[in-house]
């Protein structure tokens, strides 16, 4: 069975009934990274956010299946303890929540929706030590408000020690290299890539095909006007980076 | 308009005019008392409760919300005091020299009157009965009537005094426990001498009781004072902060309110001296068809003080709750810093804040600024919540905990500033519930 399979799926905002996907297909395998391009307005981000679950879009055909199970019905958090994760382009700032508290909460709260025991404050301080300090995120930056203050680049990283700690089944990293400088997208990178496992699918947003030099994909799709255009190896990427996407976008209007 | 300046009287306001009239006789204190008492109730009967019309009482329209009164309490029985045991939990576990009124009446047996050097405890009663206290009345001069009522009908309270230089270590926690359906009247006195240090909390734990209550609080030079108003109240509660704060002082005050249905705090704060530091602070949380008002009118009458007034409500069900807040800043108060904020947290269609911020300058040289904003919870936030895996419920406690985390953190005494976290807590849990 396959890890994540999209089919025919359209989306409208909510509030304006704008349409935004327009019969999207997509799998992803089990232990697969694919890569999603597009131009501005092909609907990547949409993808990610109902992927997710976010509020404020409606599914007017089509479904979602995770492990062959439909998520459509499930609101963010059953979704997120069923193993989705969504690494957010412009992660939002938490004031007045510690990035401790909100990372012990946000791993208790999943493994109790899972029916797992709670981590004890050893076991959970253990772990976060042990995946902080790979990604150069100091003890100072956790006792702080969730990404209060911080810079692009922590705010990035941040979302990587979040999915390193939650260990999902399916990772969306929404345009995780925006606004990253060559070093800290190298960190974040790194970050991604040994999370990757037989058992795990990733889906890499981008723009650009300078991050997929550092996280390889064994599958590029391009997404234009709401749906999926063209499918190809990792070479699609450099073929995209030197022609540019004004054919598929003719193509699918 | 037409020309009839005085409506009829309501049956609260009957009801208060008979009570003065069958109580005076036996009220606390004979002549400078009794005329204080008598001046007073004129102010009321002139006027009468205050109203919509008042501009200072727009938004808690007293004589439209108080109905009746109840009879003012007589002396506590034995299940009065034991009930007053359990008053005041919600600082449970904190140190504190814990002082009970059961009814608006001193009681001195489930009282802590361990002596302490430079600590004066008493009742005012006694002191009204002995010939008075000077400086009772002095701490803020103001007509407000719901003051007024108070001095007419004042039956016991707190008299503290702090001498010069002395460091009280224990926090003082005067407990005002109600403990059945009847007024009370309690006025209290806390003088503060130069370079004295102490905290005072004023908690009321009054039940289904009426209560009108003062506090005058008159703080000396370089004194360090931390005052707190607690209010867990069924019935109507109206209480006043009558402050004169000293030169040099660092005065800081916090105001917690839940699971009242009918509150006005109004507090009236005069920097009095040059060079003194205060935070006024409060948080209140409402649900229902609770109303909370927090009124605040501060005086700057100095130069070089800097003060930061900030205030939370969070509102659920049908609640409404209104801020009103006035920085006066004298003329010759140059170099004053005041900075004022306060903000509503709006978690259902239903629910109403008023925020009134008010700045009356007639100095030149000052930094003056207020804010106000009342909204829901950010969606983009909750939603970031969610999607790591943590519920709608406990996303929305985490958020709300949040907003009035800000506030609670700047609580000096780690013991009180838990306490009422965790009080917040177990009403966001009760909420969620």
């Amino acid at each position: 069975m396959s890890l994540l399979e999209i089919k025919n799926l359209h989306v409208e905002i909510e509030s304006e009934g704008k349409k935004i996907l327009n019969g999207l297909n997509l799998t992803i395998e089990k232990g697969q990274v694919a890569a999603i391009m597009g131009p501005n307005g092909s609907g990547k981000s949409t993808l990610a956010y109902v992927l997710a679950g976010k509020p404020g879009y409606t599914v007017t055909e089509g479904d979602v299946l995770l492990d062959g199970e439909s998520v459509l019905d499930m609101g963010a958090d059953e979704r997120a303890a069923k193993g989705v994760f969504l690494a957010f382009q412009y992660p939002v700032e938490v004031p007045g929540v510690a990035t401790m508290t909100f990372l012990r909460t946000a791993l208790n709260a999943q493994r109790k929706l899972r029916g797992e025991a709670e981590l004890s404050t050893p076991e959970f301080m253990k772990l976060v030590r042990e995946t902080s300090g790979s990604l150069g995120i100091t003890q100072e930056m956790l006792r702080r408000a969730v990404n209060v203050g911080f810079s692009g680049g922590e705010k990035k990283r941040n979302e990587i020690l979040q999915m390193a700690m939650l260990r999902p089944r399916l990772a969306v990293l929404d345009e995780t290299d925006s606004g990253l400088d060559i070093d800290a997208l190298k960190i974040v990178a790194d970050g991604v890539n040994r999370l990757r496992s037989p058992e795990r699918g990733m889906v890499v947003i981008t723009h650009y095909q300078r991050l997929l030099n550092y996280i390889v994909p064994d599958v590029v799709h391009v997404m234009a006007k709401g749906r999926v255009v063209k499918t190809g190896g990792k070479e699609l990427a450099l073929e995209l980076e030197a022609k540019g996407y004004a054919q598929y976008v003719g193509e699918a209007a | 308009m037409n020309a009839d300046v005085r409506t009829m009287k309501t049956p609260a306001e009957q009801a208060l005019s008979a009570a003065y009239s069958a109580a005076r006789d036996t009220l606390p204190g004979k002549g400078a008392v009794a005329s204080l008492r008598e001046d007073a109730f004129k102010r009321f009967e002139e006027r009468g409760l205050p109203h919509r019309r008042v501009e200072e009482w727009k938004y808690t329209d007293l004589r439209a919300l108080m109905r009746d009164m109840a009879p003012l309490a007589g002396a506590p029985d034995a299940a009065a005091r034991a009930k007053a045991k359990e008053a005041g939990k919600i600082l449970a576990g904190v140190e504190m020299r814990r002082i009970v009124f059961v009814d608006g009446a001193f009681a001195p047996e489930l009282s802590d009157l361990t002596p302490e050097p430079g600590l004066t405890v008493g009742s005012l009663a006694d002191a009204l009965a002995k010939g008075g206290v000077p400086a009772l009345g002095t701490a803020f001069s103001t007509d407000d009537v719901a003051v007024a009522l108070n001095t007419a009908l004042m039956g016991d309270g707190a008299v503290i005094d702090v001498a010069a230089h002395a460091r009280i270590r224990r926090p003082i926690h005067l407990v005002f426990a109600g403990t059945g359906n009847s007024s009370a009247f309690v006025r209290s006195l806390v003088t503060i001498g130069e370079g004295a240090e102490v905290t005072v909390i004023e908690d009321h734990d009054s039940g289904e009781a009426q209560v009108n209550a003062a506090l005058e609080l008159i703080v000396g030079d370089h004194a360090r004072v931390e005052y707190f108003k607690l209010t867990q109240a069924k019935g109507l509660h109206v209480a006043s902060l009558l402050a004169r704060i000293g030169a040099d002082a660092h005065f800081n005050s916090f105001a917690y309110t839940a699971g009242s249905p009918l509150v006005r705090n109004q507090s009236f704060i005069r920097f009095d001296g040059e060079r003194t530091h205060a935070g006024i602070r409060g948080v209140n949380l409402l649900r229902g068809k609770d109303h909370v008002d927090t009124t605040l009118l501060i005086v700057h009458a100095k130069g070089h003080c800097v003060s930061r007034e900030q205030f939370k409500t969070v509102l659920d069900g049908e609640s409404h709750g209104v801020f009103q807040g006035k920085i006066v800043v004298a003329q010759h108060a140059q170099k004053t810093d005041a900075k004022m904020m306060t903000r509503a947290l709006l978690l259902s269609e239903d629910a109403e804040a008023d925020n009134k911020p008010e700045l009356e300058i007639f100095a030149d040289d000052v930094v003056c600024g207020h804010g106000a904003t009342a909204g829901a919870l950010d969606p983009g936030l909750k939603f970031y919540l969610m999607s790591r895996g943590i519920s709608d419920a406990e996303a929305e406690a985490l958020l709300i905990q949040a907003f009035i985390g800000e506030t609670v953190e700047e609580i000096a005494h780690e013991g009180i500033r838990e306490a009422l976290m965790n009080a917040a807590i177990h009403w966001l849990r009760a909420r969620a519930a």
